[in-house]
């Protein structure tokens, strides 16, 4: 048997007084491609960082991949990719420089190959040896997508990545999820907003004040008015606090 | 709950009885220093009081790091405030006493340096809790601030100690533990238990304080969600 | 094999920034040599009151020096969330530890070592015959001054008013490092050299080394989780 890509279970986080993942389990098998719909602060980013280990719950385990990322966090993060609205980039190194040592840490053979490739994957090859400082926000986000995937991670997580994207890079960040559905890999996104609906997307969880509420399957029209329709409408659950 | 602070606020009021008692009645009037001399039992109480309250703070947060319990942190953060309270009260009588008994407000004795930089590090610390955001963060940070600060306290007395043996300076301190009369033994016992007692009354209440103000905040905040959706 | 190329691969990374910018260093060396301009106008620098303060005021300058360079060094990791990135990297935290602290005790080192010709230079100091102990007190108290540094910067940077909490926090805590290391010094450079009192300085030096990184090491994971 496989293991599953993710398996949370009974995930508890308190952040003081407020409870930002409470009791939440998950299960995402691998090639799954699921969404974590929610409001901000509904709980999505917190169970991201859950599942990567940075931050610790309260109560409950993780697993990725079989791997117990409280037993081991590193074997855990050796498979993730985070992608997330923030870039991670050190601004005073060049764009190869900052690939470079992703790749050491990684522990990657042949880094200068794999580096120079993901380079003129992301169509920086010209722009490689400057430093990032001086990059346009779209080519720091097509970066940020490089070095977040160059170790070929099973599980690439993304934390709000349409947030703040130029329409170039949007798409390529599309371009680039479709090709990760279609190689296998397993996917696990966070986002409050529908607007740029995801294709292929297996499995939709709604998260609200760090519970999950409901989930369902289906193409992204049904779940953009599903979505929509529990932002404005139904009383019953959006009443109360929220965080 | 409450009944608990009420008995131990009385038997601190109690054995603040007894501790003047004993120290304006009991015990002896000193040769050489004369009735300034009495200034010594709260003086030594406190800073003993003073000294053991890192450690306490120390032990909460490793308490704190370990079960990840927010109470710990409460508890810590409280320890710390009466702690440097008594270090301060410490730190303010030494001089009252110095002044008339060695003509000068301070020296830079192992004691004394050492008192004064674990109230630093107790100022540090609560200055730290004060700058934090994040609740969860604050407890973190704070935590492992006061073990560094706990270890640091030995750390700082026994250099200071070394120092003034290698450099043998004019000796000003000295002779008050050796040969303490019986009665005076007597006094600063029970000023430490006084002390001791009005410690963990204040403690237990800086607790109580703080988990109030804690649920008040997060009454408000829900009320402030409350409001936002109503409109 | 793993955690001390990945730790290396941190400390390239910092002295790689550094060497693009020098932002840290010329702060540095800038700050010490207005230090060493204020004592000249404070005291009368006379070669009777360099041998009295100027153990003392070297690592004074050493350490405002120091507290200077070390605010810097998370501020860096802060932009774009950088630090979250390391940490998302299957290394073991405590290589990112090491790493800052190693890219902090070089920076810190270079610093002293420049600040120290200078005073030599300046006032007619003569290190040049006890350089060798000199470079062993110098060593030994950055690195205990860098170690609790490097953590306290870490936690300092979670802080409203950092460049303020950094030194409230640290400066109780490295006087054990401030006063051996003032002693030990005082004592290589008196005339004649005061070996044995040197000597039992140095070890102390030594063991808060051992004690305050230990500590850090055990500790930093609770300052960077999130």
């Amino acid at each position: 048997m496989i293991d599953d890509a993710v398996v949370v279970e009974n995930a508890e986080k308190w952040f003081g007084l407020n409870p930002a993942l409470a009791n939440v389990s998950l299960r995402v098998h691998q090639g799954e491609f699921v969404v974590l719909l929610g409001r901000n602060g509904a709980g999505k980013s917190t169970l991201l960082r859950v599942m990567a280990r940075l931050v610790k719950p309260n109560r409950g385990g993780v697993r990725i991949c079989g791997v117990d990322v409280a037993r081991d966090p590193e074997r855990g993060r050796e498979r993730i990719g985070l992608v997330a609205h923030q870039t991670f980039l050190y601004p005073g190194l060049s764009a190869r420089e900052n690939l470079r040592l992703h790749a050491r840490l990684h522990g990657i053979e042949g880094a200068g190959e794999r580096v120079a490739a993901a380079l003129s994957e992301a169509g920086l090859d010209l722009s490689a040896d400057r430093p990032v400082r001086g990059f346009s926000r779209g080519m720091q986000q097509r970066l940020a997508i490089a070095r977040a995937t160059l170790h070929g991670p099973e599980l690439v997580l993304l934390d709000e990545p349409f947030t703040g994207l130029d329409l170039e890079a949007a798409e390529l960040l599309s371009e680039r999820l479709r090709q990760w559905a279609a190689a296998g890999r397993t996917i696990v996104m966070a986002t409050h907003n529908l607007e740029q609906g995801p294709e292929g997307v297996t499995r939709w969880v709604l998260l609200d004040r760090g519970r999950i509420v409901t989930e369902w399957t289906g193409d992204s029209r049904a779940a953009r008015s599903r979505y929509r329709q529990f932002l404005t409408g139904a009383p019953d659950s959006s009443v109360g606090p929220r965080n | 709950m409450i009944d608990l602070q009420k008995y131990l606020g009385l038997l601190a009021l109690l054995a603040m009885m007894a501790a003047l008692y004993a120290i304006f009645v009991l015990a002896p009037v000193e040769l050489t220093m004369g009735i300034v001399q009495k200034i010594f039992y709260f003086h030594v109480a406190s800073a003993w009081v003073g000294f053991l309250a890192i450690y306490l703070v120390c032990f909460c947060s490793l308490r704190f790091l370990r079960k990840r319990d927010r109470q710990w942190d409460v508890r810590a953060a409280s320890a710390a405030e009466v702690g440097a309270v008594f270090l301060t009260l410490n730190l303010v009588s030494g001089p009252i006493w110095a002044k008339p008994v060695w003509g000068i407000w301070w020296t830079w004795d192992a004691r004394l340096t050492t008192t004064f930089v674990l109230w630093l590090i107790y100022m540090g610390y609560l200055m730290l809790r004060r700058l934090v955001e994040s609740p969860e963060q604050r407890a973190r940070l704070s935590a492992v601030v006061s073990i560094f600060g706990a270890v640091n306290a030995l750390v700082v007395y026994m250099a200071n100690r070394w120092w003034r043996t290698q450099h043998p300076q004019p000796v000003i301190a000295g002779g008050e533990d050796s040969g303490l009369h019986p009665d005076m033994w007597l006094a600063l016992s029970v000023t430490l238990l006084a002390l001791a007692l009005l410690f963990f009354c204040l403690w237990k209440m800086g607790c109580d304080l703080e988990r109030s103000r804690e649920s008040v905040e997060s009454l408000r905040r829900i009320a402030q969600r409350h409001l936002r959706e109503v409109r | 094999m793993k955690f001390w190329s990945q730790t290396a691969a941190i400390l390239m990374k910092d002295i790689l920034t550094e060497y693009r910018t020098r932002d840290v260093l010329t702060s540095m060396l800038l700050f010490g040599l207005l230090v060493i301009l204020m004592f000249h106008f404070a005291f009368e620098s006379d070669l009777e009151g360099i041998r009295k303060f100027g153990p003392g005021l070297l690592w004074m300058t050493f350490i405002f020096a120091g507290l200077l360079g070390m605010n810097r060094s998370f501020a860096g990791e802060k932009e774009n969330d950088a630090l979250e990135g390391l940490m998302l990297s299957p290394v073991s935290w405590s290589s990112i530890y090491l790493g800052k602290m190693l890219a902090n005790l070089l920076f810190l080192l270079l610093a002293e070592a420049i600040i120290l010709c200078l005073f030599s230079f300046l006032f007619n100091y003569g290190i040049w015959p006890r350089i060798g102990w000199m470079a062993a007190i110098t060593f030994l108290g950055t690195l205990g001054f860098a170690s609790v540094g490097t953590l306290l910067a870490a936690v300092s940077a979670n802080t409203r008013m950092s460049e303020v909490m950094l030194p409230v926090l640290l400066v109780p805590l490295v006087l054990p490092v401030i006063l051996s290391a003032v002693l030990a010094t005082a004592a290589n450079f008196a005339q004649p050299p005061e070996e044995q009192v040197m000597f039992f300085w140095i070890p102390v030096l030594a063991a808060y080394d051992i004690i305050f990184v230990t500590l850090s090491l055990m500790t930093f994971d609770y300052v960077l989780e999130k």
